[in-house]
């Protein structure tokens, strides 16, 4: 067989082409020597003896006639415990210990392990010499933070094994051998608790794949209540700049209630990864009462980083998500921004002087996209638990212009939209998703009866404010005006929701059901008010005490005061007979 | 010694073309010919063919002129001798002044790494209200200003240079008009700010190319005096240049344009730009301010529109004032807590009563009856206008906060104003 290598003949900003001898592979990863350097970079395109791979990192210096690896694998991330509390760059590099050894810059060339070998565990033995052992069958566990890491048979053997061997309880490095095992020829593989796997294929080892069922709950009132997100779900956040598509994802990245949180920082602003990077470790969850890195991995490709790179950091995001799946978690994967993921894949496509679709996106854009969020999903894995994956993308469309191919794409294969508006932000109404244009094919928290009589006063109310932008307020009868003025107590006091107050932040799916009540009593009540002024006056106070309700401390005795005044207060301005209303709410249960 | 090479294959636009081997990607090269030389990067290799894009142009180029490849990227000399320099974009000297060679660095260089940046937690000052009081500017922000030609944004920009609080400003022009080259070089030198400003200038006047490496030039020079820790401000007018530059070069190259007519990574390379404002752990900083101006006054042309995914905020610079709506610092929280207890409350209170204000010019041009709280906000709005907002004012931000509680007073008792009562005890001006 032909030795494999190549010779560099043309180079084009982050793309060369390389004359080889041997065999290559599709997405094989190669390493090109400029001097002492060794640039990682990835094959996408062969067209004879010539194949073309984009590189990683930046190419001055890059010469005709320079010479090149091929490593005989794809791009691939290492799986194995430790990665929790990591921060990596789109290819898997630890940032903190990168600017330990090159300083202030990203020093291209340089690679370091993942998980390196100091890195110690006590490993519990969990399978038995002699025991039959097949791809993702656990070999023991080692605690890893607040959870228990399941060491597993790699995702790429495909054989049944027989276990050889297994390492006795006590500490271990994450590269020593924990365990040997025989495959049906009779050859001895050594495991230690780290493996690879590729990227670009979505991990398969699972049983099968269960309808997403339960609510995802992000404690974001307006996405729980209106626009619920589901446990294995996929939802897509499109909105124009400055229309807090970070924030509000970083909002979810705390409160949303699942085991682990990767966030994709995808060619987005290096201030806005550096918050959190130095925030999250300081911040307490709840939940566990441990620091919030403690369950979140971050992979930071920002805006200035190399192009290439952007495009291999979602998929390793996502590939770390589904490893922690299947240890039968719940894992949110947050990649912000998809739109610039699909402008990495639009220059390379332009390098590679491939016929452009809309707006010079190649013609795959979607079937891209789309198999990307179809690595969301909930599992029943083999030993019969289940882990899922949610996928949480934003979208930066052009110009906000929401019908551009990446918001087009996406809205195809997400279950859930949220999109943005620049009115809402510039109206201060944060979150600014907008309720009459969002969508969701899950079911949240509450009844959904409940939550259609609400929309429907919110559709309402827009039509009564856009008639009365034509014929004034006097134009307007009072019926009309009293559902304007529900709309918008409606927006005000529960679509709208303060980030910085520390209790109304995050709203749980038992407060929202019970909130959710109250506001149906003030919503559906039909008051005794004289004329538009007692009308507007009688609204302002109860959004007033609604706003104080919202900071008061779950099931706190201000709590239930709070919620007792407003009730009192509807009772007293109400013309409806006793009980009447409450019957109402009945009949929207269940 | 190095090859020279003298046949020009093929010249179009601001490339040509030579066959030689040995060459790396982004070295550059000197073009000799009969009207002087030239400095030529190379932007594209194929095979033996080397494709050079000249800075200073191709006009006047021979095919049988000498190419002769230096063996290095574009560097540009750093050392404290560059302080109170002009430069052209192509990195010579444009004053009279010697020119520098020594400590050469690279343009252009690696992204920081995000492990190594800092949450920004100071302010600039800039001695402007509507920037210091409502969307006060922070250390490593990068900020556009937005506005369109004929607004005065380059004598804003002058100001800031003159006034705001920093150890270094580095000043780049894009297709700069050279009546504003000017304007800025007299403007420094009157205020005295000169010794402590770097200039590179691309005029309108000269080649395109050497547009493009203006923001480059700029900010490895700002870099290093941010590791040195200096805290630096670069200034650049205008952007849009620039990005009309990038298009004008991918289009001679034969790239597939993407949206009208700009090339599908003009995010990247603005981001790549933008992104080199930091704060640097255990040094010192960049900040970056960067006029963009919108063709046709139209935020969702590509420029603008890619430039408000990348920076933190933006000022809107309309009719000579910065719009108090629409002009965002999104870093602003994390400074204006610490400067006096009534920053915040009266940044948003002032700004709540000027948007009734502008309901209220509304109701009086379609000729509505004017109320008494009308006729407050109208007086109101006038006195903000005048005392704060215009772009003449300059004060310090204690000074400007006093001038508000002023006006506030002026206008209106203290409970119309909205304001929590422990600020109004402690700060509203007693009537003697």
């Amino acid at each position: 067989m032909e030795p494999k290598k190549g010779t560099v003949v043309g180079v084009t900003g982050n793309m060369v082409r390389v004359q080889y001898t041997g065999d290559v592979m599709m997405n094989e990863v190669g390493f090109l020597k400029v001097g002492d350097q060794r640039l990682k970079s990835e094959v996408i395109r062969v067209r004879g003896r010539i194949a073309e791979l984009q590189v990683f990192e930046l190419t001055k210096g890059i010469g005709i006639g320079d010479e090149i690896e091929f490593s005989s694998d794809l791009l691939a991330v290492e799986l194995g415990p430790g990665l929790l509390g990591q921060i990596y760059d789109g290819l898997q590099n630890p940032l903190p210990e990168l600017a330990r050894r090159c300083g202030f810059f990203l020093q291209r060339g340089v690679y370091l392990d993942a998980l390196p070998a100091e890195l110690t565990f006590e490993f519990t033995p969990a399978a038995e010499p002699g025991d039959t052992v097949r791809r993702a069958s656990v070999l023991g566990t080692v605690p890893e933070g607040i959870f228990t890491h399941r060491v597993m048979v790699p995702f790429g053997l495909r054989d049944e094994y027989t276990v050889e061997w297994v390492a006795a309880k006590g500490v271990y490095s994450v590269r020593d051998v924990i365990a040997k095992v025989k495959d049906s020829r009779g050859a001895v593989i050594p495991l230690t608790m780290i493996f690879s796997w590729p990227v670009k294929r979505p991990i398969d080892a699972f049983r099968e794949r269960l309808k997403p069922a339960e609510p995802l709950i992000t404690r974001v009132r307006i996405v729980d209540t209106l626009f619920p997100v589901a446990r294995g779900g996929t939802y897509c956040i499109p909105g124009p700049f400055g229309a807090g598509k970070t924030v509000l994802q970083q909002i979810t990245s705390r409160h949303a209630e699942v085991d682990v949180v990767v966030i994709t920082a995808c060619g987005e602003r290096a201030g806005e990864v550096v918050e959190t990077l130095r925030e999250f470790p300081e911040i307490t969850d709840p939940r566990t009462g441990k620091s919030l890195m403690e369950r979140t991995v971050i992979i930071c490709n920002t805006s200035s980083m190399p192009v290439a790179a952007r495009d291999a950091s979602v998929y390793t995001g996502v590939t770390i998500a589904e490893y922690y799946r299947q240890m039968g978690l719940n894992v949110l994967l947050l990649a912000d921004s998809t739109s610039r993921w699909a402008q990495a894949m639009r220059e390379m496509s332009g390098r590679l002087e491939e016929i452009p679709g809309e707006e010079a996106f190649p013609a795959y854009l979607e079937s891209v996209i789309a198999s990307f969020y179809e690595r969301a999903g909930v599992v029943r894995l083999y030993d019969g638990g289940t882990g899922s994956v949610t996928i949480g993308g934003t979208v930066s469309p052009a110009g906000g212009n929401f019908e551009e191919p990446v918001t087009q794409s996406t809205l195809k294969v997400v279950g859930a939209f949220h999109g943005l508006s620049r009115e809402r932000s510039d109206a201060r109404r944060y979150p600014a998703i907008n309720p009459l244009e969002s969508w969701s094919k899950y079911r949240g928290p509450v009844a959904p009866r409940k939550v259609e009589a609400v929309k429907d006063i919110l559709v309402r109310g827009n039509d009564v404010l856009q008639m009365m932008k034509v014929v004034g307020e006097e134009g307007t009868s009072l019926d009309d005006y009293m559902i304007y003025l529900k709309s918008e107590f409606f927006d005000a006091v529960y679509l709208q929701q303060n980030a910085f107050d520390p209790v109304d932040a995050a709203t749980g799916a038992e407060r929202q059901r019970r909130v959710f009540d109250v506001l149906l009593a003030v919503l559906l009540t039909d008051y005794e008010v004289a004329d538009k002024e007692k009308a507007r006056g009688l609204m302002n106070q109860l959004r007033q005490t609604f706003l104080d309700w919202n900071g008061r401390e779950w099931n706190s005795k201000e709590f239930a005061a709070e919620e007792e005044n407003i009730l009192g207060r509807v009772r007293a301005a109400s013309r409806d007979p006793a009980g009447t209303v409450e019957a109402k709410i009945k009949k929207l249960e269940g | 010694m190095r090859k020279i090479y003298s046949k020009i294959e093929q010249i179009a636009g601001n490339v040509i073309t030579v066959k030689a081997d040995g060459v790396k990607y982004g070295e550059l090269a000197e073009v000799t010919s009969r009207h002087g030389s030239t400095l030529a990067e190379v932007i594209r290799l194929q095979g033996e063919d080397v494709y050079l894009q000249a800075f200073s142009g191709t006009r006047g180029i021979s095919t049988g002129d000498e190419v002769r490849f230096l063996g290095r990227p574009m560097q540009v000399s750093f050392s404290e001798n560059l302080l109170g320099r002009i430069f052209t974009g192509g990195g010579l000297p444009r004053d009279s002044g010697p020119s520098l060679s020594e400590n050469m660095i690279e343009i252009g260089g690696p992204a920081v790494n995000p492990a190594k940046r800092i949450i920004p937690r100071n302010m600039i000052r800039t001695g402007i209200p509507m920037i210091d009081v409502f969307n006060s500017l922070v250390v490593s922000q990068k900020l556009p200003i937005f506005s369109v030609s004929g607004e005065p944004y380059n004598q804003v920009l002058a100001r800031i240079a003159m006034q705001a609080e920093v150890d270094v400003i580095v000043l780049g022009g894009c297709g700069l008009k050279y009546d504003d080259y000017l304007y800025f070089k007299e403007t420094l030198e009157e205020g005295g700010a000169l010794s402590r400003t770097i200039f590179f200038i691309h005029t309108a006047a000269d080649p395109v190319v050497e547009c493009l490496q203006v923001p480059d030039l700029c900010l490895a020079v700002a870099e290093n005096f941010g590791l040195q820790g200096k805290r630096v401000l670069v200034l650049l007018t205008d952007m849009t240049n620039f990005a009309d530059a990038l298009k004008e070069i991918a289009i001679t190259m034969e790239q597939v344009p993407s949206n009208r007519g700009y090339p599908g990574d003009l995010y990247s390379q603005l981001a790549a730009r933008y992104e080199k404002a930091v704060d640097f752990e255990g040094a010192g900083s960049v900040t970056v301010l960067a006029v963009t101006t919108m063709p046709g006054d139209d935020v969702t042309h590509p420029v603008p529109d890619n430039t408000g995914y990348i920076t933190e905020g933006q000022f809107y610079l309309r009719n000579g004032r910065i719009e108090p709506f629409g002009s965002l610092s999104r870093l602003k929280q994390l400074v204006n807590k610490n400067t006096r207890e009534d920053h915040r409350a009266l940044m948003d209170g002032m700004i709540r009563l000027y948007a009734q204000y502008k309901d209220t010019l509304e109701k009086k041009a379609m000729g509505f009856r004017m109320s008494d709280w009308d006729q407050k906000l109208l007086s109101y709005g006038e006195r903000f206008e005048s005392g704060l907002m215009d772009l003449s004012v300059n004060i310090g931000l204690e000074q400007a906060l006093d001038r508000g509680w002023e006006i506030l007073s002026a206008c209106f008792m203290p409970e119309e104003t909205g304001l929590r009562t422990e600020i109004i005890s402690k700060f509203w001006p007693k009537k003697e």
